[in-house]
């Protein structure tokens, strides 16, 4: 299984790499894709169905939107040398991170043992257990993100809405036009 | 059907026979979302690629006459404020927000189709509005720029710029 994972995550990373470093913009948007998929694939293999679902078809929505909204642009090149203050910035934030993240990681459960088995008065234990009976799903993940976490989908739903807002405020081609009083 | 607009005669009769089907398999991941791998958000995901596909098949005229100008923005404030309202109903019937309030097992077991209180109706709301939104999404992104005519909003096709 981490074998499979760590392939997976290598197909990513190169992946990654590619989209970041070719010249074309199709080219990118389509190594960009195949991340995805790859992350599709991994989420499978993690035996998350739901999520697996939902980064393929966001993926390819997101896939479409992109090639139709670049396929047209004109593409700006830079010629320069890249910035040597901002290359050591980047490298010095990755390292802090990944110092940081070091220290996190050592508080984590070895791989594959669920937290819940650790903790038994841990919330994930109650949703695993009660679940069913509580809310009559059969789908756990439904209706933790629906029953348990109401208040975090809400906040979802007001995301989308606030960026749609945003698209039809920013996108526009004309700015409005001014009254005649001022 | 004006025959120039959009793409070749296969990808539209391909389109006329699935559009569908696509559409009835966004409407299964939505409702069946408590009880299979699913639920809302890619069941409206699944909603706005089957507007989408439309889209590019047969040209953006066709799909904005299909869908209308506004309805895609309407459906949008329509499925949050359902949302919305399932939750507030929570506090009335038992004095929580967000309580599953509708009775939960169903008689006959647990896998039925209304057997999850106010969970799939929570599912339908929000897959009317991520369908929606992300339709519109698409079509300001891609398709669609609205311009300001006199004080009101008006969504136009970039084909028509310079008629202002």
């Amino acid at each position: 299984m981490e074998i499979i994972i760590g392939t997976l995550l290598v197909f990513m990373i190169i992946g990654s790499i590619i989209s970041l470093e070719t010249k074309d913009l199709l080219s990118a948007i389509i190594s960009l894709t195949a991340v995805g998929y790859f992350a599709c694939v991994a989420l499978l293999f993690l035996k998350a169905p739901d999520i697996a679902l939902t980064q393929m078809v966001v993926e390819v929505l997101s896939l479409i939107i992109l090639i139709r909204a670049t396929i047209r642009r004109d593409l700006t090149t830079i010629e320069e040398d890249r910035d040597f203050f901002g290359l050591i910035t980047t490298f010095a934030l990755i390292f802090v991170f990944f110092i940081f993240g070091m220290e996190a990681l050592r508080y984590l459960p070895p791989f594959g043992t669920p937290s819940f088995t650790l903790n038994s008065n841990s919330p994930s234990n109650r949703y695993l257990l009660n679940g069913l009976k509580e809310t009559g799903a059969a789908n756990i993940v439904s209706s933790v993100i629906l029953d348990y976490r109401g208040y975090d989908t809400l906040g979802e739903a007001t995301i989308l809405f606030t960026s749609i807002l945003g698209a039809l405020a920013i996108l526009r081609v004309y700015a409005r036009k001014r009254s005649k009083n001022e | 059907m004006n025959e120039e607009k959009g793409m070749s005669l296969i990808v539209k009769t391909v389109t006329r026979w699935l559009k569908g089907f696509i559409f009835l398999f966004g409407a299964y991941i939505v409702v069946y979302g408590h009880l299979s791998p699913g639920g809302g958000f890619p069941g409206g995901v699944v909603f706005a690629a089957t507007f989408i596909l439309i889209t590019l098949a047969f040209g953006r005229e066709y799909a904005l006459r299909k869908m209308g100008k506004i309805l895609a923005s309407e459906l949008d404030s329509l499925g949050a404020l359902l949302f919305l309202l399932i939750a507030l109903l929570g506090i009335h019937y038992g004095g929580t927000f967000f309580l599953n309030f509708i009775e939960k097992n169903h008689p006959s077991g647990n896998f039925n189709l209304f057997s999850a209180g106010t969970i799939p109706l929570c599912q339908i709301s929000i897959g009317i509005k991520v369908g929606a939104c992300l339709f519109m999404i698409f079509i300001i992104l891609a398709v669609v720029r609205v311009i300001f005519v006199d004080g009101k909003g008006k969504l136009i096709t970039t084909e028509k710029k310079e008629k202002k």
